[in-house]
Parts: C-alpha cells; sequence; structure tokens
C-alpha cells in the first residue's frame, strides 16, 4: 500500500471543509478524484503534500510525493525554459545548495523526452501550449521520480495531441508501479481509472467506478450540477465543468 | 586615451570603481530575484525602515550589518503591532511604520550633536570610500553572492510556483526571509557608496533592465551586471568630468539606461493597441 488515510478531516481554520475520508492507493493503481469546485480535491492534496495539518484522523504516505498542478498556477512570464522546469524536480533529490550538474541534466532531458518535449527543451516555458506546460509539469514530477503521483485536473486545458499523450504516460508510469491520484472533472476518464473517490465537503463514495459512479453517488457528489443527456447512460456534467480545449 | 584613463590614477577614484563594482554584482544577481518577486517596492520601504538601525550602529561604533539587522527586526515588529490596530489596514501600517523610521533615522543622521560624517549613510559618499570599507563590503559582498549561488534553485522554483513549491522540497517562507536578509545585507554593502536612498538604483535598475532583454534567469544576472559595471564607469566619468555627485550619477546612469530601452520597446502601434 503506497498511501493510507484514515478518517481524515481538514479546515482552513474555520468550519470543517472535508470531513470523513478514508481510502488507500495501492502500487500501481490510478484513482480518480471526482468532486464539484470547493468539494475538497485540492484540500486533500494539500494535506497530502504536508502543507494543511489534518483536523482529525491520520495518513501514511511514501517520503517523497510528486506533484503536477494546474499550468494556470505558474506564472507564465517566469523567465524559464522547458528544461529548467523539469531540472526543478531535482529539489527533492539533491540538496538545495547543490547546483545542477550533468546528471540531474541528463535526468531532466530523459524526463522531457518521455513527455514528447525533447525538442522543446529550450523554449520558454510561457510560450508552450497549455498541453504542453502540462507535460512539462509531468516531466517535472518523473524527475523527482516520486512513487506517487498528484495531478489536479492535469487534462483541464489541454488539448487533444496532449490529452491523449498524457493519458498514454499516466498509463505507463502506474504500469511501472507507481500510484496516481489525479483529479479530475470528467466522469468518462475517470470510469477508466481503477478506483474513484467521490468529495463534496465529506467523502461520499470510494470504489471500482463501475460500482461507485452510480447515478446517486454523483447526484450526491455535484448535487444540483448534475445533469443528464436524453440516451445517455452515463451523467453529464455541465459544460463550465467540461475540460475546455 | 588620456581622458579614458586619467580619472584611475587617482587612488580614491580607483576605490570608488571598486565599491561600485562590489554593490553593481551583488545588487545585479540580488535585483533580479527582487524584480522576478516583484518586491522592488517593498526594498525600498526596506532600505528607509533599517535606516535608523544603520544610524544607531554608526554612532555606537558597531558593524553596519548589525545595525541592519537590528533595524530589520524593529521595523518587522513595529509594523507587526501596528497592524493591531484597530481600523489601520496592512498598507497603512507599512507607510506609518516606514515613514517613522526613516524620519527618525535622518533625525539622528542629522542632528548638529551627531558626530561629522553620519550624512554619508543618507546620500552616499563614493569618493570618500576608505581602504577599510572597501575591505568590509567586499566580504560582505562575497558572502551574498555565496548565498545567492546556493539559494538559486529553491529561489526559482519558488518564484515559478510559490504554490507547488513546498512538494519540490522548497520552503517559500524561508526563501522570502533569506532574500529579505540579502536585501538588507545589499544595502549595507552599498551604503558607504551610494547611500541609503541611491543604494536602491544598484538594486533594482540594472535588474530591470536586463529583464526587458533576455528571458532566462542566468543570462539576466550576466546581462543586469555587464550594466552596473557600465553605468558604474559611465558614472564615474560624469562624476569626474561634469563635476557631479559621483553617487547620483551613477544611480542616474543606471536609471537612464532602464528608461531609454523601455521607451525603446514602446512602438508607436503598440500605443495605438493599447488605445484601442
Amino acid at each position: 500500500m503506497q498511501v493510507s488515510v484514515q478518517d481524515l478531516a481538514a479546515s482552513y481554520g474555520g468550519p470543517v471543509v472535508l470531513s470523513d475520508v478514508t481510502f488507500d492507493v495501492e502500487e500501481g493503481e490510478r484513482i480518480g478524484v471526482l468532486g464539484p469546485n470547493g468539494g475538497g480535491k485540492s484540500t486533500l492534496f494539500r494535506v497530502l503534500l504536508g502543507e494543511l495539518r489534518p483536523l482529525r484522523g491520520s495518513f501514511q504516505r511514501p517520503f517523497r510525493l510528486g506533484f503536477v498542478p494546474q499550468t494556470e498556477r505558474s506564472r507564465l512570464d517566469y523567465p524559464v525554459s522547458a528544461l529548467d522546469v523539469a531540472l526543478m524536480g531535482t529539489l527533492s533529490r539533491l540538496a538545495w545548495w547543490r547546483p545542477v550538474g550533468r546528471r540531474e541534466r541528463r535526468a531532466a532531458l530523459a524526463a522531457l523526452e518521455r513527455v514528447g518535449l525533447t525538442a522543446l527543451a529550450d523554449e520558454q516555458f510561457g510560450e508552450l501550449s497549455g498541453g504542453q506546460r502540462q507535460r512539462v509539469l509531468v516531466a517535472r514530477a518523473l524527475v523527482q521520480d516520486a512513487p506517487v503521483l498528484l495531478l489536479d485536473e492535469p487534462f483541464s486545458g489541454v488539448d487533444r495531441t496532449s490529452a491523449d499523450l498524457l493519458e498514454r504516460l499516466l498509463d505507463d508510469l502506474a504500469a511501472e508501479g507507481r500510484g496516481l491520484l489525479l483529479a479530475t472533472h470528467d466522469l468518462e476518464q475517470a470510469r477508466r481509472f481503477d478506483r474513484v473517490l467521490c468529495l463534496n465537503r465529506r467523502q461520499i463514495a470510494f470504489g471500482p467506478p463501475e460500482e461507485t459512479l452510480t447515478r446517486a453517488v454523483l447526484e450526491e457528489t455535484y448535487g444540483g450540477e448534475i445533469v443528464a443527456l436524453p440516451g445517455a447512460a452515463a451523467a453529464v456534467l455541465p459544460p463550465h465543468h467540461h475540460e475546455h480545449d | 586615451m588620456h581622458a579614458l584613463l586619467e580619472p584611475w590614477s587617482h587612488p580614491f577614484m580607483q576605490r570608488a570603481l571598486l565599491e561600485l563594482l562590489f554593490v553593481g554584482v551583488v545588487g545585479a544577481v540580488l535585483g533580479c530575484w527582487i524584480v522576478l518577486y516583484e518586491l522592488a517596492y517593498s526594498a525600498e520601504s526596506l532600505a528607509h525602515a533599517l535606516f535608523p538601525g544603520l544610524v544607531a550602529a554608526a554612532l555606537l561604533g558597531l558593524p553596519l550589518l548589525l545595525g541592519a539587522a537590528g533595524g530589520v527586526l524593529g521595523a518587522a515588529a513595529a509594523i507587526a503591532l501596528t497592524t493591531r490596530l484597530p481600523g489601520i489596514g496592512r498598507d497603512v501600517a507599512v507607510a506609518i511604520v516606514v515613514t517613522t523610521l526613516f524620519g527618525l533615522g535622518v533625525l539622528l543622521a542629522l542632528t548638529p550633536s551627531s558626530p561629522p560624517g553620519l550624512d554619508g549613510l543618507l546620500f552616499g559618499d563614493l569618493l570618500g570610500v576608505t581602504r577599510g570599507d572597501l575591505a568590509a563590503s567586499g566580504a560582505l559582498a562575497a558572502l551574498c553572492l555565496a548565498a545567492l549561488a546556493a539559494l538559486h534553485r529553491p529561489l526559482l522554483a519558488t518564484g515559478f510556483d510559490r504554490g507547488s513549491a513546498p512538494s519540490l522540497g522548497a520552503r517559500p517562507l524561508l526563501v522570502d526571509l533569506a532574500l529579505l536578509a540579502l536585501v538588507a545585507a545589499a544595502i549595507v554593502v552599498g551604503v558607504q557608496g551610494l547611500g541609503n536612498l541611491l543604494v536602491l538604483a544598484a538594486l533594482i535598475g540594472p535588474a530591470a533592465t536586463a529583464r526587458l532583454l533576455v528571458r532566462r534567469v542566468p543570462r539576466m544576472m550576466l546581462l543586469a551586471t555587464v550594466v552596473a559595471v557600465v553605468c558604474a564607469l559611465g558614472g564615474l566619468y560624469l562624476s569626474y568630468y561634469a563635476d557631479v555627485a559621483a553617487g547620483a550619477a551613477v544611480a542616474g546612469s543606471t536609471v537612464g539606461v532602464y528608461l531609454v530601452l523601455a521607451l525603446g520597446r514602446l512602438r508607436p502601434w503598440r500605443l495605438s493597441a493599447s488605445r484601442g
């Protein structure tokens, strides 16, 4: 077991924003974290990353945890190349005061190659497309070489080519034995994960998608935001919650 | 050729140039982080707020660095206390504390009973820099550069995305505190030569100029250093031949280079586009 969470609750000093969270991540497992905006996905990630102390409950996680944030959080005017960003992943492997050497540079270039961006290694990060930027951030997490990766809506604002490439890459990473926790709004995609965790300020459900993503669970997870398309078996979210590519 | 070499035959000009090189190189490298972290105004406030600490250290015969450290801590405590007063917002608290402390420092420095030379802390005395001053600022400059080299990776990662920096192993709060301490130390490096008021030009001007032209941090630092050295030489020539205050000439040429380049980047179609 790579991550184990028991009865976790969290707050930002005020009311409880997330409670009753109990789940685990097995080696090589892809777990979709579903929920509305403000439902607790980011809060859960912050607790797991050690940025927010839980109100109660406990969790176990590997020492090294890779995090792939949404690309909108990084500064696009910042004077760094794709390679510079990938090299930031060495901070968790090489003491902060030591300059990066050939070995780190090779690791960063190999990670960029894995996400299909070797040719763009020297490009300005802010000038890449949304999908390419997301792949650079995955490359940075690969350089960290963490056994578990947390990905915050990695497919949001990503073009189709990058999304396909990312999905294949994440499958490969899982096949290598890395545990993946992916926050997503895409229900169709979540159905392809190994297990899903549904949050709406508390844990609504956790389990394999075919058993878990029932209409009742989705309604409880998304409240009034859920709609059903005529003739479609799956419940579908309103357009503003879909990936915008 | 003689006109180019003549100023450097005077020891006071050699010392002034060396002092400017120390503050110029530290200011250029540190300034890149100040500009990238959008801390230019904070750095200026810090320079003003720690001024009474510098004056007190000079009056008591203590090292200026100690005075700067005391000044920064005093200012931080004063801001924290003032923010707690009812009806005073954070920006107002900072403004009140900074202006009060700066006024207090000026009062201490310019009181008739104060020993002569303290006004140099305010405006600098570039041509009066002694060998002792040079040794102190050179040693401090070397320490600052070593710290900047060591902090390069955490600074780069934190500035890029403060939110995800902790997951990489950087600690944004510590990075911010280190940056604050380095700004205070850099002010001490430059205060004898350029003074508390003009030292900010060396900390911000070359880096802001380099930011206009290049898009990689190491290149930005290199170009900022070149700008700082060129402006130091230019300012000293101007001071020598036009008989103007040396510190002001150097600070003026640093800001002048930035203005020329920034205005040069304003194209007429850009102006019309922004109007539309």
